[in-house]
């Protein structure tokens, strides 16, 4: 797998995301390739283009001669389990480039749009000798908090069309883009989504946001057409030499690694506490014989 | 919670009438599989590299242009070539019963016509997926 053979890291990916018993040796593994190179998550509000744009930086990347390896994560039906994972539609264009792997993941529940073997899985590329990693997400206005802990750089897309959007802008996207993108620059209105973006972050800094040692830019682009896209790839170029070159990407993966701790105590606690609860210790719960912080308390002991 | 099924859904060739294929993926998601749908004009490599790097448990090929004797047994050659031996695979689309042997013999294990009722196919994928995943 370390050689970069698409059999052998879809199998890994598989193990991993399926929390096979065997996944947690080989995980070990994997984890001392853990930061080594370039992680950019791609998030923003559904029909930004992030899927076409995602296939543009693939192309950008492949034309200097580096790997890359994508996650597309789509949310899984709380209903049914199932997912439609549609992301890989709009890149099929690299399907058979031997440097580039793309593999699409369902949610499975984890609230926050992201699967909490995502760490694993970018684990898994990192071993696999990708130069750069990109976890495309969906944006429902939530979830993009979630991506900065994952990733090095976030690039949060919008469209022109999304102008109402952009005014209101949510705190959270706000905070933790680090590149900011207009894409389908074509339409009309992308000067306007620019120039708002752009006074829109500046408010931010001058309403007392610590100065940031990183100014986020504003990228125009558009994905159908290619243009924009070498500026996009500069800026993040950019990002990752001020992680390097400050104190901040060290920072950064540490915060990573906290969350990956954080996922896999949570995820390991619930199995094996909450695995436990029986209809019987529910039916005393309702009779009053114990009660759930006992209870918890109890489970969580043994 | 078992782990979902994955399945990818294609279009080989050039037949760009794709309502139907949609219709599957709607229909098995909302049965539980996780559908990875690559789409239409996909070339049997396409198709190969995305079944070996989803690592999927199925792939459904729709196909209503004719060509299904042509494509089809180059794509079950191709996933037995990269070791993808134990992938599942069925069409749909325009597929002449005659020809359903054929096709059986090249490595598709079923083929659905126009009108077959939707839980027929989730039945079927489900049966024949729960005893490999315990082999």
């Amino acid at each position: 797998m370390r050689a970069g053979e698409h059999a052998a890291a879809s199998r890994a990916l598989s193990l991993v995301i399926d929390e096979d018993e065997a996944s947690e040796i080989l995980a070990k593994d994997f984890f001392k390739s853990a930061g080594t190179v370039q992680k950019l998550g791609v998030s923003g509000p559904p029909g930004a283009g992030k899927s076409t744009l995602t296939g543009r930086l693939i192309g950008y990347y492949r034309s200097q001669k580096l790997k890359v390896g994508v996650l597309a994560v789509d949310p899984s039906s709380s209903i049914s389990g199932g997912a439609f994972l549609g992301d890989r539609l709009r890149i099929m264009e690299h399907a058979t480039d031997p440097g580039v792997f793309i593999r699409s993941l369902a949610s499975r529940g984890m609230i926050g749009g992201l699967t909490h073997t995502i760490f694993g899985a970018i684990h898994v590329l990192e071993a696999m000798g990708c130069d750069k990693i990109i976890v495309e997400t969906v944006g429902t206005g939530q979830d993009e908090v979630d991506i900065a802990s994952v990733v090095d750089t976030v690039l949060y897309v919008t469209t022109p069309a999304m102008g109402d959007e952009i005014q209101a802008m949510k705190a959270g996207a706000m905070e933790i883009g680090d590149i900011f993108v207009v894409n389908k620059a074509d339409l009309s209105g992308r000067d306007k989504a620019v120039s708002d973006l752009k006074s829109a972050l500046g408010l931010g800094q001058s309403a007392g946001q610590a100065a940031k040692a990183w100014e986020p830019p504003v990228v125009a682009t558009s994905a159908l057409s290619g243009e924009g896209v070498p500026d996009l790839a500069v800026a993040l170029d950019g990002h990752w030499d001020h992680l390097r070159k400050s104190g901040e990407g060290r920072e950064r993966l540490k915060k990573q690694h906290a969350t990956e701790l954080q996922f896999w105590v949570h995820r390991h606690v619930l199995k094996n506490a909450l695995g436990r609860v029986t209809d019987k210790l529910l039916e005393d719960l309702l009779g009053h014989r114990i009660d759930p912080a006992s209870l918890g308390r109890k489970l969580i002991k043994n | 919670m078992d782990k979902p099924f994955r399945i990818l859904i294609a279009k080989p060739g050039l037949d760009g009438h794709d309502r139907g294929a949609k219709v599957i993926v709607r229909a098995l998601r909302d049965a539980g599989f996780e559908v990875i749908y690559t789409g239409i004009r996909q070339t049997p490599e396409m198709i190969v590299a995305a079944a070996l790097q989803e690592d999927v448990d199925a792939v459904g090929l729709s196909l209503l242009s004719g060509a299904h004797l042509t494509l089809f047994p180059e794509i079950c050659k191709q996933l037995k070539k990269r070791g993808l031996k134990d992938v599942l695979v069925i069409g749909g689309g325009i597929i002449p019963d005659e020809d359903a042997s054929a096709l059986k013999k090249a490595g598709v294990d079923r083929v659905f016509g126009p009108g077959t009722p939707l839980q027929a196919i989730v039945d079927y994928l489900n049966e024949k997926l729960r005893v490999a995943s315990k082999s």
